[in-house]
């Protein structure tokens, strides 16, 4: 139960068969979606090498500048990538608080996750420090995604509430309360649905990879329980604080809400 | 009590002079589209002019927080927001987002429904209400704060002639009773002519007239 299978390089290119069903299939019922087919599976399969033979690398070559280097870099992707994704157009001020909450939800939670509940050493193994930084990150990256679209919509489409609100003498705080709650419950609700069927309709990716790889389905559990708990810790740690402050950048400093009609 | 200088906001309202007695009651008319809303809202700094000087009490309006001058110079906007809830959660949610501390008594509260002419109980659904009810609905949450001056923006427009009358008759009386301020946008000439003190009149974003109301 120790070792594991090694796929040879026929093997992987056999797994490619389910790729050529799709494409049979679309061809068929006149989908066109074979070029999208095609590049998303060679783009996969480029950049898991390059990624695969970069962690080599990283792993075999243990510094800690690297270590930190590749956390900036998975943080800046996941920044721009969330402005990518919002609907509407963002404005600096806002850009920046998304920024500001992703570094900081995140980088307290992974070292709170990696020094007190795994206690790594060195500090920067590469091994536990990536892998986990890329989860927290990523799952942070989605809900504070949910969490801009909801706020931004919230504020649009309840202008009016809003308003009314502040002409008896709420401050924008007590005004925008309503809206700030459902973009927050938005955002830290996929996180919450995919921990109630954890185990049971599915078995998380992190601990199939273990599992597979020979460990014992206990530590694997263990592990999964403790980064169930880090990503929810992040996601939400992250997305109060964006909306905490999020909020703010529609009004002024003269408490105005600054919606155009 | 507000003084207009040269104020001017965007390109939809250019006022050189305006003068807002204490304890009076002044209509605002015009045209739709002529800017009457968006000059209530300069005077409870819900928008700033982009030049000019609003002085209210003597003192710069920009030099007031906002939060405390909305709770003294309250706003009934055109169409309310009615909030999820009973007619008792809609009335008592002013004086939550105003902080103030004060408990109403169910007694005060059926007296202010009386005074806006809604038969209604406490506990009816607030969103089930037709537009008009609604709208006096708002009426009673604003006199419950008991402000000192009183915008309100068409505050009649969803109601017949006849209970239009009543509701800013008895709101009027409210006014003068308690030595308020109201100034109040209208469409309706007569109620402009009845109860004005003084009646500003606004056309293209501009003050045309503005002046006492000789009451026979």
């Amino acid at each position: 139960m120790n070792s594991i299978i090694e796929l040879g390089i026929l093997q992987v290119a056999a797994a490619y068969i389910f790729s050529l069903i799709v494409l049979v299939i679309v061809k068929i019922r006149g989908i066109s979606r074979e070029k999208e087919i095609i590049i998303s599976t060679i783009r996969m399969t480029l950049q898991l090498i390059f990624t695969g033979y970069v962690l080599v690398y990283i792993f075999e070559n243990m510094n800690p500048w690297i270590t930190v280097l590749v956390i900036l870099i998975m943080e800046v992707f996941a920044i721009q990538n969330i402005f990518k994704r919002t609907k509407d157009e963002l404005s600096k001020k806002m850009k920046t608080i998304i920024a500001g909450s992703m570094a900081a939800g995140t980088l307290v939670s992974l070292i709170f996750f990696l020094f007190v509940v795994i206690q790594i050493s060195p500090w920067y193994n590469p091994r536990y420090f990536i892998p986990i930084a890329g989860m927290l990150i990523g799952n942070s990256m989605t809900g504070i995604s949910l969490g801009v679209d909801r706020l931004v919509d919230g504020m649009n489409s309840k202008k009016h509430m809003v308003e009314s609100s502040l002409m008896l003498g709420a401050t924008p705080k007590v005004a925008s309360k309503e809206i700030v709650d459902n973009a927050f419950d938005a955002a830290i609700l996929p996180t919450i649905n995919s921990m109630v069927g954890m185990g049971i309709v599915f078995l998380p990716g992190m601990m199939t990879g273990q599992i597979l790889s020979g460990t014992s389905p206990v530590t694997a559990i263990e592990y999964q329980i403790a980064i169930m708990m880090g990503i929810l810790g992040s996601v939400s740690l992250t997305v109060i604080l964006f909306v905490q402050l999020g909020y703010r950048t529609f009004f002024n400093d003269q408490d105005q809400l600054t919606l155009n009609d | 009590m507000f003084n207009f200088k040269n104020v001017k906001y965007k390109d939809i309202l250019d006022i050189k002079d305006l003068h807002i007695e204490k304890n009076k009651i002044t209509c605002i008319v015009g045209e739709s589209g002529s800017g009457k809303t968006t000059l209530l809202k300069l005077f409870n700094k819900l928008i700033s002019p982009d030049k000019g000087k609003i002085k209210y009490m003597d003192k710069n309006l920009r030099d007031f927080d906002s939060v405390k001058l909305r709770r003294e110079v309250v706003m009934l906007p055109q169409s309310p927001a009615i909030y999820e809830g009973s007619v008792k959660d809609n009335l008592l949610i002013g004086l939550k987002f105003s902080e103030k501390d004060e408990v109403a008594q169910e007694d005060s509260l059926k007296k202010i429904l009386k005074e806006v002419s809604l038969n209604k109980n406490l506990q009816d659904n607030a969103e089930k209400m037709s537009g008009g009810e609604q709208q006096r609905l708002a009426l009673g949450r604003i006199i419950l704060l008991d402000p000192n001056v009183y915008l309100l923006d068409e505050p009649s427009s969803a109601l017949d002639e006849e209970t239009e009358y009543l509701v800013i008759e008895k709101m009027v009386d409210h006014v003068r009773k308690n030595n308020k301020t109201l100034i109040m946008v209208t469409h309706t000439k007569r109620i402009a002519e009845e109860f004005a003190d003084n009646i500003v009149e606004v056309n293209k974003g501009k003050i045309v007239s503005s002046g006492g109301v000789d009451h026979e």
